[in-house]
């Protein structure tokens, strides 16, 4: 592994190398490009640990720099020992034994290292990545390792804070029971990931180091991967501590009854930042205190709703606003006081423990970083990363190119970790004070160049970051636009790359993915719907009136749980929990648990199925009545203020653990508290269902795309992110239920999950997601598919994903991954991709899928078949993501922005940064503008309308709506956009015949001229739709419907069409004429001989003569005949192999016929008869053509009767005849000039210049060519190297041609003269 | 017009190896006197092309080329009337336009010391007069059309046959009243492979719905159907909003279908 490293860094071998020696290995397009280089061939068996290392010796690298945000750990496998089915629990076993078991172990050194129980929790940060573990509202369920870990504590490594970490574990670990009931104001937050085991590994790591130092063989990369996991394991969120367990207090009381033992050797292991992510003792990790506000500058006197720690939900704001937060705070600051008293003094000492340095490649802990770690105020002074300052920038590149290739090849599991981290890189806030001391010397001496800091400073971490945010532009452009102002802001990227920032501000100019909020759908009742809601579905009076009953009990739970569930004490089980079960108890004596199911999936759906009910962390919900106020107009600027205001403080990483937010909430809560295993059932059957009504259904839906589909894909896409976020929400609550009997607080240990997992592979899975993912990759709509099952999976218990189906389906989840690389291509769009890698990356980070997954599973295993020979438009080659549906399913993404703009907060007061003030004014008028209401009220009646009438009712309006406000697009297109059109046309092509203008500009010109008009569309529009929509309205709805229904249908019909049409109308108008304005243009720029349709085209659509019956021979019959001839004539030619005069007289009959007639002619065909027949003609001339005369034989006696009745003369002259009365075009006579042809005359022995003659006077005669024009065809004739005999005769006959026409003399001697000069010339000659 | 499978095969294994010249044409007509000439035609123009495609690359190489070259002038220095290039053609069994073509391209690259550019070989191949050299002028223009399966002039000639039947087919169309949109307003849609015809209103013939009609002027063999299918219409076929779509390409000469023949509109062929 660092072997590895080393040489890419020593520069003895490029990045490139590396990656291509990588995909070799680990990448599923192997076996392209297949030159390794040599140094790295006899590596070639650490490939698989390579990327783990390479994202652990980053984050290591940078782990001193790094103080703002999370960590942000990817998941990796602990260890090769791991491989081979070693799972967490097994490493709890190895605890159990004791780190002597393990060195017998194989792996010894790993399994050491996973067993040891030595932890350095000591620091706080660790701690609180335990405390973190519990929340009510978490899903996964914590598991801490605390008994194992007390029983084996072993002296020697036995910190006291170990024990006291885990005990304050255990404490608040969240219980099974925990789980059931669930705390309302806990927060969801990001547990720990495995608790005390993380810190524990990692540490125990550096004890058995130090231990076994012998054993020297934790030089590099083996003993390196392990370290990922105990990182891993601390991305734990701030957690939201509620009041009722003060952790922190104990880990005080810890720290000072448990003094470290042997403390200068412990606190070396614990100086170099112990392989974990994560060193920081008092950084963002503290559970109780507002330990951002230690690192970033946050000033402390914001808001509490801006200091909350991250990881909190609205209800733990809504809890500390309550009260709880002064006291927790208060004490919380003391202790941290305390805490960094003792750090500090603790650094201080192990500094001077020479020993730790020396041994290991980490950074050395220097008290300059607990002072800057502890002290508040001083982070202010945020170092002004330079460029100038950067050092060893070679190695930087080389490992920026590296891992750039590494996220773009999709070896890291989860992409957006490593982006964020990288964007951590870019805004870290070094002291300025580090920027002088330099303990460079303490590396400086190695040899070995992985070992070297090369990232000590702020000024290189940036340097590295703005590389690979280069390297990583095309994902970025596709980030939301407010992502893309602050990194096109920020004065790091600009100084630092300047063509990098050029570039961000543009894709930030030109991008239109605005994301905001949507409205969230106001909480309603299902309505009663009489196809399934009816007596006739019930078996009984009794059972329907007990299901009414239960209706009416089930919307007053929901109404208390709504008006009430945010205030502070008050607990869903306490208050809820009877009232549901005794509901239950009605309903399985009724048996009505189906209705029941399907209420309350309908009612999911209703409620939550809006981005604000699914999302986590991109904004809490805003408050309903503010939103009554304010309208939703106003609702995103509403938002924006809000994030301004709360967002930047609760950085929380981008790998939240899964969990149900808002309205989800009353649902799980219910299915906990009611408790009924009939209910469940019956509600994952129904679940089941409706995800396989819905996975299927968009496709069928999914339409063509036909030039005016433009609304229609619009749609489109609205019904896709519908029915996505459906799926979304009833996957996951499937996933919740199927995965809830199995739920364990803890990982279990290896003999359970041993067994567990016999026994569980023989159960069939409710749903079979494998087969719908291998379907879903087959038919192409994997962008569908996937993003629900992986909200399914999410919810995983900790057995499941060891159980052979579950371990089918993630290895193929992996193996897409690994496939879908980004890029622009006809497959998938970038943005489809986008949001399926987000997704499952986020998958593999969460907390209960194996962190062996990742890197361990043979991703070639199962054939994945990519089916590329469909040419259907599947749903995967639609670009039907968005930012706003890619930020609405992956909420978290938007902590890449928090994470920009919090450092925008704190460098810019002191960089003069771009922090806009608010000054919050007084609103003019707490009461919005009258038609904001109005039309707020107008919505609420229509809703109310729709409400109280059959659900057929609405699905007429809004089909009426839609299809009317289509047409009306349609029909505004096919009118005036035609019409604009035409003229814009005309207007070309008087400007085009004007001057050879720039085209562009012209084009511009026109349609600017346009637009205006344009505007008509609008009022248009409004009319068609007054018209159509009613009429109808009128003719679907049945007669019965009341008039004043039927009045109030057609109104809401009309509007809905009008603002639909309107809408896309305004929006589109300019850029459909200008691009309908274009593409005629361009057609006609590519027709030849633009300027002259008026004339050429006419003439050439001639139609045939009255009374034509179309009998005459098709061209191509008469080309393919003429062509005939003329390859006798050309010859070669058979033995005796002649014309027949008669059948070729007859040919050039039937040529007239069909050129009269025009209706099988095209232009092509015409042009093709002109030139063959002036061919043809050529030959004649040239007597090539070997003519059999039939009855007559040649009649070479006398000249002049020859002259006269030769059958060539008749030949030539019916030509003359077709090419002047019959052709509708030019025909290229100018031909017979060429030097090819007049060599036919020339080659002939006996030069028959009578027939040539009389060809040039019979052009003239039928007008076809004029004299001059001849003249100087023959004039140029003379240019070519003819034989001089020939060059005579050719002057001689051009000569009397042209004396002939000059004198005008009478037309009977001329040929007799012509002859005699001839005869001259030929005798003498 | 009809034509079983085992019809033509008879008349493709005849096909084997004999010259796109007249006189091949000639003998094909005397062995097979119940087809038209077009017909005829148009199998030997396909049948010689799936030949030249098998044989296209080693007429192409250095030495070939070379070759063909020099015996080329040799031959025009003994003498230049006789049809040396068409010779030549028939003696390395290649098609007369092509050697011509390949000739010219490397006699011009003589003379101009640089690649020619395909649109002037491709002019020169339609007007020889343009051809700098009278010789080889006289030579190009007697492969060309005595090429009776490429070349100009066929090029020219299956056009002209693709315009008619067309024609044709709009009549027949009409005829039948049915309504279709032709290929001109489809390519003004923006389509970018367009059959000729659709239907609007699909219509069912022989139990098989059709919705769009490609009129080709070639015969319609099972690799060259199966290629247009890949073409042209799959694509198109998926756009249909319709599961059960059913193409129908005709051919002008006739296809067979495991020798069963379909007969529609008047002895014109369609698929499935």
């Amino acid at each position: 592994m660092a072997a590895v490293l080393e040489l890419l860094l020593r520069e003895e071998v490029a990045a490139s190398a590396v990656v291509r020696w990588l995909r070799q290995g680990s990448g599923p397009r192997a076996a392209e490009e297949n030159h390794i280089h040599e140094k790295l061939v006899s590596l070639s068996l650490l490939q698989k640990d390579f990327v783990p290392f390479l994202l652990n010796f980053l984050r290591e690298q940078t782990s001193q720099i790094l103080t703002n945000g999370p960590s942000t750990p990817a998941k990796t496998p602990n260890s090769k020992a791991h491989g081979n089915q070693r799972t967490g629990s097994e490493r709890r076993a190895g605890h159990a034994t004791g780190s002597n078991n393990s060195r017998v172990q194989l792996f010894s050194e790993r399994t050491s290292v996973t067993s040891c129980t030595t932890d350095t929790s000591f620091s706080p940060a660790a701690a609180s990545s335990g405390s973190s573990s519990f929340s009510g509202s978490n899903l996964s369920s914590p598991c801490s390792d605390f008994p194992s870990m007390v029983s084996t504590s072993s002296p020697s490594f036995g910190y006291s804070p170990v024990l006291n970490h885990s005990e304050k574990r255990s404490s608040q670990k969240a219980s099974l029971g925990s789980f059931l009931t669930p705390m309302p104001e806990a927060p969801p937050v990001r547990r720990g990931r495995r608790k005390g085991n993380s810190s524990v590994s990692a540490s125990g790591r550096q004890v058995v180091r130090d231990l076994g130092r012998s054993l020297a063989e934790d030089e590099d990369g083996k003993s390196e991967s392990t370290s990922w996991s105990a990182g891993r394991r601390k991305q734990s969120e701030v957690p939201l501590v509620s009041a009722r367990s003060p952790p922190s207090q104990l880990n005080l009381n810890n720290l000072e009854e448990f003094p470290p033992m042997g403390a200068a050797s412990g606190w070396t292991n614990k100086s170099k930042p112990s392989r974990r992510i994560n060193p920081t003792p008092v950084s963002a990790e503290r559970p109780l205190s507002k330990p951002k506000m230690c690192f970033t500058s946050t000033p402390v006197s914001q808001s509490p709703a801006a200091r909350f720690p991250s990881g909190t939900s609205l209800e733990a704001f809504t809890a500390i606003q309550e009260g709880n937060l002064t006291s927790v705070v208060g004490s919380n600051l003391q202790e941290e006081r305390e805490m960094l008293k003792k750090e500090r003094c603790k650094l201080l000492h192990q500094a001077s423990s020479p020993a730790g340095l020396s041994l290991d490649p980490g950074t050395p802990m220097k008290p300059s970083y607990a002072r800057s770690a502890s002290l508040p105020a001083e982070s202010h002074l945020v170092t002004c990363a330079d460029p100038a300052k950067v050092s060893c920038k070679k190695q930087l590149e080389c490992l920026a190119q590296l891992y750039s290739s590494c996220i773009a090849e999709n070896l890291v599991p989860n992409i957006f970790l490593e982006l964020f981290f990288v964007l951590q890189l870019l805004t870290s806030k070094g002291t300025s004070a580090e920027d002088g001391e330099s303990d460079l010397e303490v590396n400086e001496g190695s040899e070995d160049a992985s070992r070297k800091q090369h990232f000590r400073n702020v000024h290189n971490c940036v340097y590295f970051a703005v590389q690979v945010l280069d390297y990583q532009y095309e994902i970025i452009s596709h980030l939301e636009k407010g992502t893309l102002k602050l990194l096109a802001e920020n004065e790091r990227i600009a100084s630092f790359s300047p063509t990098l920032h050029e570039k961000l501000r543009q894709a930030y100019e030109s991008s239109t993915a605005k994301v905001s909020l949507l409205l969230p759908c106001s909480v309603q009742s299902v309505s009663f719907q009489p196809e399934t809601d009816n007596r006739s579905n019930f078996p009984s009076d009794r059972a329907f009136h007990i299901f009414k009953k239960q209706r009416d009990i089930f919307y007053e739970l929901l109404r208390e749980w709504e008006d009430n569930h945010e205030k502070t004490g008050w607990d869903f089980e306490r208050v809820l929990g009877n009232k549901i079960r005794a509901m239950m108890a009605h309903l399985s004596a009724t048996c009505n648990h189906s209705h029941f199911a399907r209420l309350f999936q309908k009612q999911l759906i209703q409620m939550c199925k809006g981005p604000i009910g699914g999302g986590t962390s991109w904004g809490d919900t805003p408050d309903q009545d503010v939103l009554n106020m304010l309208g939703s107009d106003n609702l995103s600027r509403l938002k924006r203020l809000q994030e301004r205001f709360v967002v930047p403080q609760s950085i929380r990483g981008p790998c939240p653990s899964p969990s149900f937010t808002g309205c989800q909430q009353f649902f799980r809560d219910f299915i906990l508290s009611a408790g009924s295993y009939q209910f469940n059932q019956h509600l994952v059957d129904s679940l089941c269902l409706k995800i396989l009504e819905l996975d299927g259904l968009t496709l069928i839906e999914h339409e063509h795309s036909d030039g005016e589909a433009d609304m229609d894909e619009q749609d489109e896409k609205k019904r896709f992110t519908v029915v996505l976020l459906s799926l979304r929400l009833l996957a996951k609550f499937l996933g919740f239920l199927v995965f809830l009997p199995y739920r364990t607080v803890e990982q279990p240990t290896r003999d359970l999950l041993e067994s567990a997992v016999a026994l569980r592979n023989r159960t069939q899975p409710v749903l079979d997601v494998l087969k719908l993912l291998r379907q879903s990759v087959r038919d192409r709509h994997a962008i569908l598919t996937i993003p629900w099952i992986v909200e399914f999976l999410s919810l995983v218990d900790h057995i499941a994903p060891f159980l052979d189906y579950y371990r089918k389906v993630f290895c193929l989840l992996l193996q897409i991954y690994r496939l879908m690389v980004l890029s622009e291509d006809k497959e998938m769009s970038f943005l489809n991709k986008l949001l399926i890698l987000a997704v499952l990356g986020w998958l593999f980070q969460v907390p209960s899928v194996p962190e062996e997954l990742f890197f361990t599973t043979d991703v070639r295993k199962e054939g994945l078949m990519m089916d590329t020979v469909t040419s259907t438009r599947a749903l995967d080659s639609v670009p039907l993501v968005d930012q706003q549906l890619l930020y609405t399913c992956c909420p978290y993404l938007g902590e890449l922005r928090k994470l920009l703009a919090s450092f925008v907060a704190g460098s810019g007061a002191k960089n003069g940064g771009f922090v806009r003030k608010i000054t919050p004014t007084a609103a003019e008028s707490l009461a919005p503008k009258p038609s904001v209401t109005q039309r707020k009220l107008q919505a609420e009646l229509e809703q109310a309308f729709f409400h109280n009438q059959p659900p057929s009712l609405r699905r007429t309006v809004e089909f009426v709506a839609e299809r009317v406000g289509s047409n009306c697009v349609k029909h505004i297109k096919a009118t005036l956009v035609a019409e604009l059109v035409q003229r814009a046309e005309v207007m070309l092509q008087d400007k085009m015949k004007e001057e050879d203008a720039n085209h562009d500009k012209l084009l511009e010109e026109v349609c600017a001229h346009l637009y205006e008009e344009g505007a008509q569309a609008l009022v248009r529009g409004r009319e068609f739709c007054k018209k159509k929509g009613p009429e109808a309205v009128r003719v679907l709805l049945p007669d019965e419907t009341s008039a004043a229904v039927l009045n109030s249908a057609e109104e809401i019909a009309m509007e809905l069409a009008t603002e639909k049409a309107c809408g896309w109308l305004s929006a589109n108008i300019a850029a459909l004429i200008k691009r309908e304005v274009k593409a005629t243009f361009n057609r006609m720029l590519k027709v030849p001989g633009l300027p002259l349709p008026s004339e050429d085209a006419l003439e050439l659509r001639r139609d045939c003569p009255p009374g034509c019956q179309h009998h005459a021979p098709f061209p191509s019959q008469i080309i393919n005949e003429i062509k005939d001839v003329l390859c006798i004539a050309v010859g070669p030619r058979d033995e005796g192999e002649v014309i027949d005069y008669v059948w070729l007289e007859c040919l050039l009959g039937r040529l007239s016929q069909t050129l009269r007639c025009r209706k099988f002619m095209c232009p092509t065909s015409e042009q093709q008869l002109a030139k063959c027949t002036v061919e043809l003609a050529s030959l004649l001339v040239s007597d090539r053509v070997p003519l059999r005369l039939g009855l007559k034989p040649p009649e070479k006696s006398s000249e002049r009767l020859r002259v006269k009745n030769s059958p060539t003369y008749c030949l030539l002259k019916q030509l003359l005849s077709v090419w002047k009365e019959d052709f509708g075009m030019p025909v290229p006579l100018q031909l017979m000039f060429s030097r090819k042809n007049i060599a036919y005359v020339a080659e002939v022995k006996q030069r028959e210049w009578d027939l040539f003659l009389f060809m040039l006077r019979g052009l003239v005669e039928y007008d076809l060519m004029g004299i001059s024009e001849i003249e100087s065809c023959l004039h140029s004739l003379k240019e070519l190297p003819w034989p001089s005999d020939f060059l005579k005769e050719l002057e001689m006959l051009s000569r009397v041609f042209i004396s002939e026409h000059n004198l005008e003399e009478p037309r009977t001697n001329p040929c007799e003269l012509a002859r005699q000069s001839l005869g001259t010339v030929t005798a003498q000659s | 017009m009809k034509l079983s499978k085992a019809q033509y095969d008879e008349i493709a294994q005849f096909l084997g190896q004999v010259q796109p010249t007249r006189q091949s044409l000639r003998k094909l007509k005397q062995k097979f006197p119940s087809q038209s000439q077009s017909t005829l035609l148009s199998i030997f123009s396909q049948e010689y092309q799936k030949q030249v495609k098998r044989t296209h690359a080693k007429h192409h190489t250095a030495e070939a080329v070379e070759t063909y070259y020099q015996r080329y002038l040799n031959g025009v220095m003994k003498n230049a009337a006789a049809p040396v290039l068409l010779e030549l053609a028939n003696e390395v069994n290649f098609a007369p336009s092509l050697m011509a073509r390949i000739v010219l391209e490397r006699f011009l690259q003589e003379q101009e010391q640089a690649i020619p550019s395909k649109t002037l070989i491709n002019s020169m191949l339609r007007d020889p007069s343009q051809i700098p050299d009278g010789v080889l002028a006289n030579q190009v223009y007697q492969c060309t059309v005595n090429d009776c399966c490429y070349g100009p002039l066929v090029d020219c000639i299956k056009h002209a046959i693709g315009h008619e039947h067309e024609v044709l087919l709009r009549e027949m169309l009409l005829e039948k009243n049915l309504s279709f949109i032709a290929e001109d307003q489809l390519r003004a849609k923006g389509y970018d492979k367009t059959p000729d015809f659709i239907l609007e209103v699909p219509v069912a013939v022989e139990g098989h719905i059709i919705h769009w009609i490609e009129s080709k002027a070639s015969f319609g063999d099972e690799s060259s159907h199966q290629a247009y299918l890949q073409d042209q219409f799959w694509s198109y076929w998926n756009r249909q909003d319709t599961k059960d779509t059913k193409d129908c390409t005709r051919y002008k000469n006739g296809r067979y279908k495991n020798g069963i023949e379909d007969e529609l509109y008047g002895g014109i062929q369609r698929r499935r």
